[in-house]
């Protein structure tokens, strides 16, 4: 193969359907009320990590749905529980369950999900 | 596929175009890449069907590489078109025809620019005047060259010698068309068929007896644009593109690729090499790669004139395969000859994409 | 002798009005140009929020007719104005003079060809709202076999300037939301995906019926435009959008694709403004006295609005106006001419 200098750039489309998704269905028993996320972005705006850091529960869910975790799940590390966003939730979802559920789901471990 | 439905969309975008006495202006670079292709345009029209096509030595480029790689600002560019029509208007035309698509799209957004702002075009005829002494009149059409070869393609389909057929099979040849960028992508209306369906080039293959694919990246760019290869570094977003749309169009199985664009060919042809020798991979069959030609060529091929003289030996994914298919008769030892029989040098051949 | 009343456009709301005014006293003249009564509403299955069926709301209209003369695939061949009342010609050679005049004359559904795009009646696995309805009531078609994968294109031909409709159509966003929640019945293995730039669950229940698509059906929604569609070799389509709330451009391959076509002006709105000289908004809907307390009435005197004529509108806020625009006619008829 010959080097030219340049190289073919991979695409950044995401394409969905090629996605199976059984951590996400796995989520979805622990934690029914994960779909019912609207990605109205309250939960990122009252983070209390959020401020400081990349913290975003809204990304998280969404790149979990896109089977893209692995670009948000060390997010989850900031998180501290400390529950603002369950208070602000309109849609009333257990984000601290949520949470917990993801980083067992995703294997992420306890010391890291806290 | 409900072809009456794209039936409909092309007879609501039909473009008006003359049918004779036309003020023809070259590529810059299309004379290189496509030896052949400007001299049998003007071959077929001046010799075949018999129209006025008219050329100036003095003209020039229209500045669109420059323009479209930021070297010149809009105004130089501007005075450079002015004075490209001040020379179709001292000729005594008002019908203005370009071999290139940059070209075309770059006319079309002068023209609607001054429409716009009619005193940037009073300063660009002061401009003008300062530097030449010409005055110049806005042509009254203005027609990319594959314009007309649309316009005339029954009358080529009828003296055509050959068809886009598989002589042996007898089935259509199943043909991609590519549209340059500039040509209605900008301007719906000014392009025959409009944006999201092009016309000019499915209507040629259709009367010369090809069958058009529609395939999902059909109007995808190829990747050419102006900035992104002119340095080495940003080759390689070209390259994706037309790696996408090959990629795209290879479980269709074309057999050619016909396109009206000076540098979408070329990218199309020649990224099939880069991106055989880099990753291996060739599409059509038998490792040969799919054949991309001008329309030029094309109407070239199938009225008969012998592919050596339309420059067919300078691409490089080989164009044998096709001829053989379309029952084109060559000599491959003549391939590499010059003028007078002169022997010129054989190309090196690549790894891992077939050449004759 | 009761006075005549003539309503034109037989849809729910010319329906309703007719009623109204029958009850009131009055001997409506029902005029419709389709050869039934009904409008778009026929051809609906089933309703918004509850999933009423369409049928249950208009038979029973359609059995009291009593009283109320009207004449289908009939047109108005002209009106004119002599002093106070209108001179109105039928296409069937009838002919009635009265002193109100009720435009019920609904909308139209956008051409959803105009958006080339979308490759409607081009590629065969794209279809409308109202293709999606029609098979609902009693179709089969072969688009619909076999579908594993589909989605939900919202706006289509509204707030969208390039095909000339700036307005938003109201209720195509709950009706997305509700055939998808209907097909996801009728193939209850399938991924159902709804392409929204703003969902616009305004209306009562409207919200719970967003809660049980995502919690009960699972259908998934992407915030993002479909910018185009294409087809492979095998006749299934590429729909290409961007996740706007990801930020990332996407491409699914699909089994079906549903093009919510919007509400646009009626084709006979210009033709019959031009006949009463009365004005039609930028948006090309008619334009009453003002859309707050005056919705039903025009400036021109002696002309009555109800129902989709003056705007994108639900079928209860439809039928309401039809009852306002009966008693703002009785008002009006009651007055003594000056």
């Amino acid at each position: 193969m010959i080097d030219f200098g340049y190289g073919l750039t991979p695409s950044a489309t995401l394409k969905i359907e090629n996605v199976q998704n059984p951590k996400f269905a796995a989520l979805h028993e622990r934690e029914p009320d994960v779909v019912k996320c609207i990605a109205c972005g309250s939960c990122t705006a009252s983070c209390s990590a959020g401020v400081f850091t990349e913290m975003s529960l809204r990304r998280v869910i969404l790149s979990l749905q896109r089977g893209r975790e692995k670009e948000t799940l060390p997010m989850l590390q900031h998180c501290m529980l400390c529950g603002k966003c369950q208070l602000v939730c309109p849609r009333g979802i257990n984000t601290r369950h949520l949470i917990l559920s993801i980083g067992k789901v995703y294997g992420l471990n306890e010391e890291e999900a806290l | 596929m409900i072809y009456q439905g794209k039936q409909r969309i092309w007879s609501e975008y039909q473009k008006e175009i003359p049918t004779d006495h036309w003020f023809y202006v070259r590529s810059c670079i299309r004379q290189t890449f496509w030896p052949a292709s400007e001299k049998m345009f003007l071959e077929v029209l001046r010799n075949r069907i018999g129209k006025d096509i008219y050329e100036t030595p003095c003209h020039t480029t229209c500045g669109g590489i420059a323009y479209h790689s930021e070297t010149i600002p809009q105004e130089t560019v501007m005075t450079i078109i002015a004075r490209q029509f001040a020379l179709m208007t001292e000729a005594g035309y008002e019908n203005y025809v370009c071999s290139c698509i940059t070209s075309f799209g770059l006319y079309s957004e002068v023209i609607e620019d001054w429409r716009e702002f009619p005193e940037l075009e009073a300063k660009i005829r002061e401009n003008l005047w300062k530097a030449t002494k010409r005055e110049f009149k806005i042509p009254t059409y203005l027609a990319h060259a594959s314009d007309l070869i649309y316009k005339f393609r029954n009358e080529i389909a009828e003296q055509a010698k050959f068809r886009l057929v598989n002589h042996k099979t007898g089935k259509p040849l199943r043909v991609v068309e590519h549209i340059g960028c500039h040509y209605s992508k900008m301007f719906p209306s000014k392009g025959v068929g409009g944006a999201e369906y092009p016309y000019v080039l499915a209507g040629m293959v259709e009367s010369w007896g090809g069958e058009v694919i529609d395939y999902p990246e059909r109007r995808h760019c190829c990747g050419f644009g102006f900035r992104q290869y002119l340095v080495k570094a940003n080759r390689g977003y070209s390259v994706s593109n037309t790696h996408k749309k090959f990629e795209s169009m290879e479980p269709f199985e074309p057999d050619m690729i016909i396109t009206n664009c000076p540098g979408c060919p070329y990218f199309l042809d020649r990224w099939q090499y880069v991106i055989a020798e880099q990753t291996g991979k060739t599409y059509g069959k038998d490792g040969y790669g799919i054949p991309v030609f001008t329309y030029e060529e094309v109407a070239g091929l199938v009225l008969g004139y012998d592919p050596w003289d339309l420059g067919l030996q300078t691409h490089q994914v080989a164009v044998e395969p096709l001829l053989d298919k379309m029952g084109i008769p060559y000599k491959p030892e003549d391939k590499y000859k010059g003028l007078n029989g002169k022997e010129l040098q054989r190309p090196d051949f690549p790894m891992n994409i077939k050449c004759c | 002798m009761s006075q005549n009343v003539v309503i034109i456009g037989g849809g729910p709301a010319g329906i309703e009005a007719s009623r109204r005014l029958r009850d009131l006293g009055y001997t409506p003249i029902l005029v419709e140009k389709e050869p039934a009564l009904g409008g778009h509403l026929s051809r609906w299955d089933r309703l918004f929020p509850d999933g009423v069926e369409a049928r249950s709301i208009l038979e029973p209209m359609l059995q009291d007719l009593d009283g109320i003369k009207y004449f289908t695939d009939t047109e108005i061949s002209s009106i004119n104005r002599l002093k106070d009342t209108w001179v109105v010609k039928l296409s069937n050679g009838l002919s009635a003079q009265v002193r109100a005049l009720l435009l019920t004359t609904g909308f139209d559904l956008f051409k959803a060809e105009k958006k080339e795009e979308y490759g409607y009646g081009i590629y065969e696995r794209v279809v409308t709202n109202a293709d999606l309805e029609a098979w609902f009531k009693a179709g089969a078609a072969p688009q619909f076999d076999d579908v594993k994968t589909l989605g939900f294109v919202h706006c289509v031909g509204s707030r969208d300037e390039k095909a000339g409709n700036r307005q938003c159509s109201k209720v195509c966003c709950v009706t997305a939301v509700k055939q998808a929640c209907e097909i996801k019945e009728k193939f209850p293995d399938a991924t159902v995906y709804c392409f929204y730039m703003d969902l616009r669950m305004f209306g009562r229940k409207y919200e719970d019926l967003y809660l049980k698509a995502q919690k009960d059906y699972g259908i998934r929604f992407v915030r993002g435009r479909v910018s185009e569609v294409s087809e492979d070799i095998d006749g299934h389509l590429f729909v290409k959008a961007e996740d706007t709330l990801f930020g990332k451009p996407l491409k699914i391959k699909m089994d079906l694709l549903v093009l919510m076509a919007g509400m646009a002006p009626a084709a006979s709105t210009q033709p019959l403004a031009r006949m009463l000289n009365i004005t039609t908004g930028e948006d090309g809907f008619y334009q009453p006295q003002n859309l707050i307390d005056s919705a039903c009435t025009s400036a021109r005197e002696g002309v009555f609005f109800a129902g989709t004529a003056t705007g994108p509108k639900t079928l209860p806020e439809t039928i309401a106006e039809a009852g306002s625009a009966a008693l703002a006619i009785d008002r009006y008829l009651k007055t003594p001419v000056k």
